[in-house]
C-alpha cells in the first residue's frame, strides 16, 4: 500500500484502500479536515466551521470553503465505517470526501451563492445532486466559495472575498467554481462539484491544474441548483484525474422528474470505453479558438499536447467553426437575459435579505440594490435591457439565432471528426485584482468555453502541461478542452484519459515549486 | 440601436424595470460600462440570420409532463422559516392597498 499522504490520493484509490481495510473513512475525512484547518482561513472549531471574515483572511489562506460541516462529515464517515464493518454493501465512492459548490442546496446547511442576498438562508431541501451524493455515502465536507450567483471567471465576485489559486496564492483560481477547484488542487478534497454556465467548471479546472467536466446539458439534474441561466446551467465533477472525474459524473447523472429539462434518455457508461485510447480517432483542432487571443505560453503547451495525441495515433485535423467567434457576444446577451429573469425571484418576500421601505415596489428595489453585488447588478441590467421592448429582437433573439448557427457548426464538424479540442482558456491564471475594473476583459477569458455551453454539448478540461517559470512567477497550469457531440460524454473522457496517461503530470502545486504555491498541503499518515 | 448613445436616463429606466434602486453615482458609473458591453455584444448583428430559428434550449424538449399523481412537498412551516416577515402562515409584505380603498 502506498504511503502517500491521504490528501494526495485520488477518490478511486481512497475507496480501494477503505474497502481493503487499510484506512477508515473517518481517518480519510479527518486528514482532509486537517488540511482545511491549516490552509483555508477558517475558524476550525465547533460542529460547523465558518470562513473568516474577508478582512481577517491572510495572504496565504486559500479560502476555498465558506462553510465546513465538520461534525456532520465525521458522523457520515463514522456511519460508513460502521456499516462496512457490519458487512453492508456500499457504493463505489463510499466514504470519499467531497466539496460542494455553494450554489447547490443541502438541507439544513447555509447556501449563500456567494451573495449577501442569501446570507443566513437555510434551504429546507436537498438538491438532487446532493441527495444522490449522500445516498452514495460520499462525505460532504462543506460548501465552497464562488463568484456571486456563479457570475464571474475569477471568484473575485464573491461577497465573502476571493479564493486564491493553490499554484500561486497571488493569482485567481478561475471561476465561478473557484472554491471547488482550489479545494481539489490543494488537497482539501479529492472530489468537488461545480456548476458550468459558460465555462465555470472548465476554466477553474484549467487554472488549478485539475480535471473538470461540463456534462451534456440535461445530464445532471438542476433541481436545487440556484438558477443563473436555465438553458445553460449544468452541474459537473472536479477531480485530480480523469477516472475520478468520470466516476463522480456517473454518480450524479441521471433523469430527474423534478427537473423538466432533465434528459430522459439513458446515459452512456462513462467508464466502459475510458481506456480504449485514441489510436485512429479523428480529433479536430478548432481554428477559431486555437489562435484567438491566446497567450504564447498557453499556445505552446496546447500544441505540444496536440503533438502527444498525434503520437498516440490520433488523426489531427484543423476544423473551422465559422460562427464560434460570435459565441462570446451571443453568450453575454443570452446568459444575462436569462439571469435577469431568474433573479427576479429575489424580491425580499419569500427568502433572503429584505431592506424595509414604505411600498412593496420600493422594498423590492432597495433589497435588490443592497443584496446584489456589482457584477450581478451589471448582468441584470444588461439582461433587462436585452429583453426590453424595442431591443429584444436585435439583442436576445439575434443572440439565440447565433446559438442555432453555432450548434449547427458543431453538428457539421462532428460529421468529420470524433471530438474537437482547444485550449480551455486563452491565458494562465491572472493576478488577483488584475481584471476587476474591466468587465469585458474578464468576459474575454470565457471565449473558448462558451461555444460548447451555447450548443449544450459536453466539454471538459484536462491538464495539458505547465508554463515555464518566469521572473516573479512559478510554473502555471494550462488546460486542454475536449468537446464531444451531444450525449457523447464518454468520448470526451476517453480522449482526456489517453492524454493524461501519456503526459503523467503531477497535479500537486507544491511539486512544481513556485514561490507562492501552497506548501505542506498534505495530511494523514497514509494507508499502510 | 447604437449603444454608444446609451444615456443615463435610459440606464435609469432599465434600473426601474429591473427593480434596482440605484443612486445617481451608480447610474453614472454603470452607463459607460453597459455601453461598452452592449457595443461588444452588438457584433451579433453582423451575422445575417433572419431566417434562422432562435435556439432557446439545447435538447429541444417541449411540454414535459409528469403523471398526474400527488407527491410530497415542503410543509408551509419549512418554507416560511426562511421568509423575512412570516405572518400566520403567510408572507408579510408592505401594505399595497390603502385602508378603506
Amino acid at each position: 500500500m502506498s504511503d502517500r499522504a491521504l490528501t494526495r490520493m485520488g477518490a478511486a484509490a481512497l475507496a480501494d484502500a477503505m474497502r481493503a481495510g487499510d484506512v477508515s473513512a473517518r481517518e480519510v475525512t479527518d486528514a482532509h479536515l486537517d488540511v482545511i484547518a491549516a490552509h483555508d482561513g477558517i475558524a476550525a472549531e465547533g460542529d460547523v466551521w465558518h470562513a473568516l471574515p474577508t478582512e481577517q483572511l491572510g495572504p496565504d489562506d486559500v479560502h476555498a470553503f465558506l462553510v465546513v460541516t465538520a461534525a456532520r462529515a465525521r458522523a457520515q464517515a463514522d456511519d460508513v465505517d460502521r456499516r462496512r464493518v457490519a458487512g453492508e454493501k456500499l457504493g463505489p465512492l463510499a466514504g470519499v470526501p467531497l466539496a460542494l459548490k455553494d450554489v447547490l442546496t443541502m438541507r439544513g446547511v447555509p447556501t449563500t451563492c456567494g451573495s449577501r442576498m442569501l446570507e443566513g438562508w437555510i434551504p429546507p431541501y436537498d438538491a438532487t445532486v446532493t441527495r444522490r451524493l449522500l445516498e452514495a455515502d460520499v462525505v460532504v465536507l462543506g460548501k465552497t466559495n464562488m463568484d456571486e450567483f456563479a457570475m464571474g471567471s475569477s471568484t473575485e465576485n464573491s461577497a465573502y472575498g476571493p479564493t486564491r489559486n493553490p499554484w500561486d496564492l497571488d493569482r485567481v483560481p478561475g471561476g465561478s467554481s473557484g472554491g471547488s477547484a482550489a479545494a481539489v488542487a490543494a488537497g482539501m478534497a479529492p472530489l468537488a462539484i461545480g456548476t458550468d454556465t459558460g465555462g465555470s467548471i472548465r476554466q477553474p479546472a484549467a487554472f488549478t491544474g485539475i480535471v473538470g467536466a461540463k456534462p451534456t446539458y440535461g445530464t445532471v439534474s438542476r433541481y436545487g441548483l440556484v438558477a443563473f441561466a436555465s438553458s445553460l446551467d449544468q452541474a459537473g465533477p472536479f477531480a485530480r484525474d480523469v477516472t475520478d472525474t468520470a466516476l463522480l459524473q456517473a454518480l450524479i447523472q441521471g433523469h430527474d422528474p423534478h427537473d423538466a429539462t432533465s434528459d430522459a434518455l439513458e446515459r452512456d457508461d462513462l467508464l466502459a470505453s475510458l481506456r480504449a485510447g485514441v489510436d485512429g480517432m479523428r480529433i479536430g483542432v478548432v481554428e477559431e479558438l486555437e489562435s484567438a487571443g491566446c497567450e504564447p505560453g498557453v499556445r505552446t503547451v496546447f500544441l505540444e499536447a496536440v503533438a502527444t495525441l498525434e503520437r498516440l495515433g490520433a488523426r489531427i485535423e484543423r476544423v473551422s467553426l465559422p460562427h464560434v467567434p460570435f459565441g462570446l457576444p451571443a453568450y453575454y446577451l443570452v446568459a444575462p437575459a436569462e439571469a435577469s429573469s431568474n433573479l427576479a425571484r429575489f424580491d425580499g418576500v419569500r427568502y433572503g435579505m429584505r431592506v424595509d421601505a414604505p411600498s412593496a415596489e420600493a422594498m423590492n428595489a432597495a433589497t435588490r440594490a443592497t443584496g446584489f453585488g456589482p457584477e450581478v447588478r451589471r448582468r441584470i441590467m444588461i439582461g433587462t435591457h436585452a429583453l426590453s421592448s424595442g431591443y429584444v429582437d436585435a439583442y436576445y433573439l439575434q443572440a439565440a439565432r447565433i446559438r442555432t448557427l453555432i450548434a449547427r457548426d458543431y453538428v457539421a464538424a462532428f460529421e468529420h471528426v470524433d471530438v474537437l479540442i482547444s485550449p480551455t482558456a486563452p491565458t494562465v491564471p491572472f493576478r488577483l485584482g488584475e481584471r476587476t475594473d474591466d468587465p469585458l476583459a474578464m468576459y474575454r477569458n470565457d471565449v473558448a468555453t462558451v461555444p460548447a455551453s451555447l450548443a449544450g454539448i459536453p466539454a471538459l478540461s484536462v491538464p495539458a502541461g505547465v508554463t515555464p517559470a518566469e521572473e516573479g512567477s512559478g510554473p502555471l497550469p494550462v488546460g486542454l478542452q475536449v468537446m464531444a457531440p451531444l450525449r457523447a460524454d464518454a468520448r470526451m473522457y476517453r480522449v482526456a484519459y489517453a492524454l493524461e496517461q501519456a503526459l503523467s503530470l503531477d497535479p500537486d502545486p507544491a511539486t512544481h515549486g513556485g514561490a507562492r504555491a501552497v506548501r505542506s498541503v498534505r495530511a494523514g499518515g497514509g494507508a499502510s | 440601436m447604437s449603444s454608444g448613445a446609451l444615456s443615463e436616463d435610459e440606464v435609469r429606466h432599465v434600473a426601474t424595470l429591473a427593480r434596482l434602486a440605484l443612486d445617481d453615482a451608480e447610474i453614472t458609473a454603470l452607463t459607460p460600462q453597459l455601453a461598452a458591453i452592449l457595443s461588444y455584444a452588438e457584433q451579433v448583428g453582423e451575422v445575417a440570420a433572419d431566417d434562422v430559428e432562435p435556439m432557446t434550449h439545447p435538447l429541444g424538449l417541449i411540454d414535459v409532463y409528469r403523471d398526474d399523481v400527488r407527491t410530497p412537498g415542503l410543509s408551509a412551516d419549512d418554507v416560511l422559516a426562511a421568509a423575512p416577515d412570516p405572518q400566520v402562515g403567510r408572507f408579510g409584505v408592505p401594505r399595497i392597498v390603502e385602508e378603506g380603498a
